[in-house]
């Protein structure tokens, strides 16, 4: 760990920001992090409960009649043990502190060319609308490979979209539209769910997305309007390539 | 020293009238602490009742999910504004802050008798829950505009709960922070004060400064829903944000409240079972506590960060919350580096400190994650949310609350307790807690959303769910037997010297056990070289 702060002791203020030559998925970003994270208190872990039990085992009583005898530390010695340590954690922190403030941006800048779909929320369901003009309900079909924008509002409380298997989880709140993205790399199934309470089936508030290739999921679009009869022409190619944040 | 028989008799006898109408700052502690046990117990059986209920995929005792979401309400608020809370800054405060200062009592008994039964009626509003026909449905964080909206149950009776708690707290705030302030026997200078004063202090100011807002959020809530307000609705110019910011603001800050008088507990057992001077006692106040203090306004964002707050505030905070663990670190430095050249005799009061050490390393470290806001968007209002404040808070400050009372018992009761059953309990506890919290962080990591009565989507996570119910019936019998420790030291405990700890702390050395009304025979005096952690001292 003490390597790893070194670096940023001396770059400090030259810190680069991000440059993203092509997409980094919010998930990997997130998983690695992640491991950094656990490497890194599992390490401040270990050390301290092995002081601690060091500690426990030293200085154990041996006598009835024992007494401590630690001293009281000399001014120097007592802001040395608050500067210190203090400076160890704070340097962690804003190491750490550094990283997430590059992955928030990762998960903030939507990519130009992301797929937009608008989600409602509502007691107790998702009604997901496609920019084709065709709406599902507690289903989000996307295509594979590319990254999806998912703009969330609500009709009644505060719910939550939440995709554990893309790392993305987003509130949706009453007259406010705002957004996440993720970006779908395998075709499957995946869950979304709803993590702020909203009452009496909040536990069964949930739907699936549907990570599908891109030609079976252009088929199904197709499928889907010409059911509810829109003519494929009206559907404005603007639509396909919303992109920014909200 | 002389002791005034005729007060200790009268101590001991039972009168119910006495009992109501008292000022005397013990007896508000056991007041207090009978009320947070009761309210400690009954959340625990309705913990015990959602555990049960999510041994299975699908209804397993209850079928309405509506009985296990008020189940939750309950055991939540409970948990912390009946329970923790006031067993801190109710019970230990009242018993311990006028003996280790060395005052007959508190600077308002009066103001502090209106505090315990403000808190009663809080209790007493809380219980009935169970027996109104539409109790309040909406979570201990009462967001709106579920808890604005008509489905949401009985929102008037959280709003008074609240107040009336929250009404005792700042009562007793002004009283504590006064008689710290006015009421030290002379001689005791802020520098020969017993952390736990220090802590009780840091409390209480925290406290003073944030109920209020508490106060005013709920409030709104209250007009909002019943006399036709908009603060939170959108539809009208208002948000529910403006809540959620209102709320945390105290929330955030209340976890203080509660850790920091479960440290100034864990130092003085600590330091009386190891016999030796708190570690860095003066960084402990400076850095730690008042560092704690400092910082406890500035972290509240991070419960927020995927609630649609601007990116500028997120990040800050960010940083912010992160930094809190530079003065908690601290607090741990103080608490751990007391063993170092110490004496350490391992009592049922002391095992819970090492407990302690441990339940809390691991509860702070899974804070970190929740500081930083990119992890933070996995994690959010998952099992991992559940298992980190379970060890940070319910676990570790339960075991601050029992050592603490073990610790006082033979001051407080003049009766022993018995080593073997004390010990029994703590080791079935320590056990069962991380059995029961650990695989939580792990199904949160998964994705396991909090406040589910099902888990239909997630039929994967049944196994480890039943695990973590077997595993928190063994906390309810680890529980039962520090409950039974305690009525068999009431009815066999041998008779407990005046300090069976051999401890160098006022409470201990100058009063008798149990104290009389007037706490100490003659005025307390004490020499230019006393010192509450003197152990080595040459006197």
């Amino acid at each position: 760990m003490k390597k790893r702060l070194l670096p940023l002791v001396l770059s400090a203020g030259l810190y680069p920001s991000p440059v993203l030559a092509e997409i980094t998925p919010p998930h990997r970003g997130w998983e690695e992090l992640w491991k950094e994270l656990m490497i890194d208190i599992g390490v401040i872990g270990l050390v301290f409960a092995a002081v601690t039990i060091y500690l426990l085992v030293r200085y154990r009583r041996k006598r009835p009649q024992e007494v401590g005898s630690a001293p009281k530390l000399s001014p120097i010695a007592a802001l040395g043990w608050v500067l210190i340590p203090m400076f160890v954690f704070m340097a962690d922190d804003i190491f750490m502190g550094l990283k997430n403030w590059d992955l928030w941006d990762i998960y903030r800048d939507v990519p130009e060319e992301a797929y937009t779909v608008d989600i409602e929320t509502f007691m107790w369901g998702y009604t997901v609308r496609y920019p084709e003009g065709i709406t599902t309900r507690n289903e989000l079909r996307v295509p594979v490979g590319r990254p999806v924008y998912v703009r969330l509002t609500s009709r009644d409380v505060i719910h939550t979209f939440f995709a554990p298997a893309f790392r993305v989880k987003w509130d949706a709140l009453p007259g406010k539209v705002q957004g996440l993205w993720f970006y779908p790399e395998k075709t499957g199934e995946y869950v979304f769910t709803c993590t702020e309470y909203c009452g009496l089936l909040h536990s069964k508030m949930f739907g699936k997305i549907l990570v599908m290739e891109e030609d079976r999921f252009s088929q199904w679009i197709s499928d889907k309007m010409a059911q509810r009869g829109i003519p494929a022409e009206k559907v404005e190619k603007a639509n396909l390539t919303q992109g920014g944040r909200t | 020293m002389s002791v005034d028989v005729k007060s200790l008799q009268r101590a001991s006898g039972f009168s119910l009238k006495e009992w109501i109408f008292t000022t005397d700052h013990k007896r508000v502690a056991v007041l207090y602490m009978i009320g947070s046990f009761a309210a400690f117990f009954v959340a625990g059986i309705m913990a015990m009742l959602m555990r049960t209920e999510l041994a299975s995929v699908g209804p397993t005792i209850t079928s309405n999910p509506g009985t296990y979401n008020v189940w939750l309400y309950f055991h939540g608020a409970a948990m912390i504004v009946a329970y923790q809370i006031p067993a801190l800054t109710g019970y230990f405060a009242n018993y311990y802050v006028p003996l280790m200062i060395g005052a007959k009592d508190v600077a308002f008994p009066r103001l502090n008798a209106l505090s315990v039964w403000l808190f009663w009626m809080g209790i007493v509003l809380a219980l009935l829950t169970f027996v109104i026909p539409n109790p309040p449905d909406l979570m201990w964080t009462g967001y709106p505009p579920y808890s604005t909206s008509l489905v949401s149950g009985n929102t008037a009776f959280y709003t008074f709960t609240v107040l009336l708690i929250g009404f005792s707290s700042i009562a007793g705030g002004v009283n504590f922070l006064t008689t710290i302030a006015r009421m030290r026997a002379p001689g005791i200078t802020w520098g020969k004060l017993n952390l736990f004063i220090w802590c009780i202090m840091g409390s209480f100011i925290v406290q003073m400064i944030f109920v209020p807002v508490l106060g005013t959020a709920v409030t709104m809530l209250t007009l909002d829903k019943y006399l036709g307000t908009n603060f939170f609705n959108a539809a009208k110019g208002g948000t529910a944000l403006i809540y959620e910011n209102l709320f945390w603001f105290y929330s955030h800050p209340a976890v203080y409240v509660i850790l920091l008088p479960a440290m100034g507990l864990l130092y003085e057992i600590t330091a009386t079972f190891t016999k030796n001077r708190p570690f860095n006692y003066k960084g402990t106040i400076y850095a730690g506590i008042l560092g704690t203090v400092a910082l406890s306004g500035e972290v509240w964002v991070h419960h927020l960060f995927v609630s649609g707050l601007p990116d500028w505030i997120v990040i800050l905070q960010s940083f912010s919350t992160l930094l809190i663990s530079a003065p908690v670190g601290i607090l741990m430095i103080g608490l751990v580096g007391t063993l170092w050249k110490g004496s350490v005799e391992f009592k049922t009061p002391m095992l819970y400190a090492i407990g302690f050490m441990f339940v809390f390393l691991i509860g702070g470290l899974t804070g970190i994650p929740n500081a930083m806001s990119a992890i933070y968007i996995q994690i959010h209002g998952t099992q991992w949310i559940v298992g980190h404040f379970h060890y940070v808070m319910a676990i570790s400050i339960t075991f601050a609350i029992i050592g603490g009372t073990y610790y006082l018992w033979p001051k407080m009761t003049g009766k022993m307790y018995s080593e073997t059953l004390g010990k029994l309990g703590f080791f079935l506890f320590f056990i069962a807690v991380n059995l029961t919290f650990a695989p939580w962080l792990y199904l949160g990591y998964k994705g396991m959303p909090r406040r589910y009565y099902d888990y239909s989507q997630f039929p994967e996570f049944e196994p480890l769910q039943r695990f973590i119910t077997f595993s928190a019936y063994l906390i309810f019998v680890a529980a039962l037997i520090v409950l039974i420790s305690w009525i068999h030291s009431l009815i066999k405990g041998e008779k407990a010297p005046q300090n069976p700890w051999g401890s160098r702390s006022l409470e201990w050395t100058h009063a008798p056990t149990p104290p009389p009304p007037g706490n100490f025979p003659e005025p307390v005096k004490i020499s230019d070289e006393w010192d509450p952690y003197g152990y080595n001292s040459k006197k």
